[in-house]
């Protein structure tokens, strides 16, 4: 078994705004990140695929498949948007990172098996880094 | 507890399988198909896994480490054209995959003890594309 590691990058805006939570509540819990007009990041997200190595391309997945799928279902939907507004996921949820997560990896299993119709490979994990100090990391546990 | 050294070398693959047409290895590698070969610096982290010896407070001497991946290798692969000077690329694919493997292969018997195994070999082709080798039992 091998784990390939593709870094993809968008960019998008957010606001964190919980709408079960007071305005004081939203701004006491998440602070600048509460400010009514946003604020944006340049988000890297890493996509881990695991497999066996396939004996006669020697290689575990076709990166250009997974680029496809990513840039198809992932960075066309986020990149260089407004969360809050233009991703339906984040209508009501709150596009916090955990969430982003979430979402990404929802994504990208809806379209697997068309972009991957065999056993293998398989999504192992997704990390989203918000910035250079802070990343999300969810892993797929068999 | 994992310790990891890294070392870099810049080397030239071409990704093709000899039993496959032009057409077929264009359509499954792309442009690292091209026969002539292009280049990339790679980047290579061993991770091995072990407790701190009560002695010396090391898992493993890291200068010893420096060295293995010198030799088997820095020494071998810097500088080179994989697919035809660096055995076994003259008939294995040079996939990043394939050079982990390569890799693995290599340094484990000079890094394997009763103390320690080598945990992880991960190759960096580029600084947006890696691959982790955990070894065939993994």
């Amino acid at each position: 078994m091998i784990r390939l590691t593709r870094r993809y990058r968008f960019s998008a805006s957010h606001r964190l705004h919980s709408a079960c939570l007071s305005d004081t509540e939203n701004w006491e819990l998440y602070g600048k990140c509460n400010n009514p007009h946003g604020h944006g990041h340049d988000y890297v997200l890493e996509v881990s695929v695991r497999g066996p190595i396939d004996p006669a391309s020697g290689r575990v997945a076709d990166v250009a498949a997974l680029d496809r799928l990513v840039g198809d279902h992932v960075l066309r939907v986020l990149d260089h948007k407004n969360l809050n507004v233009e991703v339906p996921e984040f209508a009501t949820a709150v596009p916090t990172t955990e969430n982003l997560a979430f979402a990404i990896r929802d994504r990208i299993e809806r379209s697997w098996a068309a972009a991957f119709p065999g056993p293998w490979p398989r999504l192992e994990r997704i990390r989203v880094q918000e910035t250079k100090r802070n990343s999300f990391e969810i892993r797929n546990e068999e | 507890m994992f310790i990891t050294r890294r070392v870099e070398f810049s080397a030239s693959h071409a990704c093709f399988n000899a039993n496959l047409s032009e057409a077929e290895n264009r359509a499954l590698y792309g442009p690292s198909a091209n026969r002539h070969g292009h280049g990339h610096n790679y980047v290579v982290e061993a991770t091995l896994e072990g407790n701190p010896d009560p002695v010396t407070g090391m898992v493993f001497d890291l200068k010893r480490l420096k060295e293995i991946l010198n030799r088997e290798v820095v020494e071998l692969m810097d500088h080179r054209f994989l697919n035809c000077e660096v055995p076994p690329f003259d008939r294995v694919v040079p996939t990043t995959e394939n050079l982990a493997r390569e890799i693995w292969k290599r340094i484990e018997p000079h890094v394997r003890s009763t103390d320690v195994r080598l945990h992880a070999v991960r190759v960096y082709e580029t600084e947006d594309l890696y691959v982790d080798y955990f070894g065939e039992a993994a």
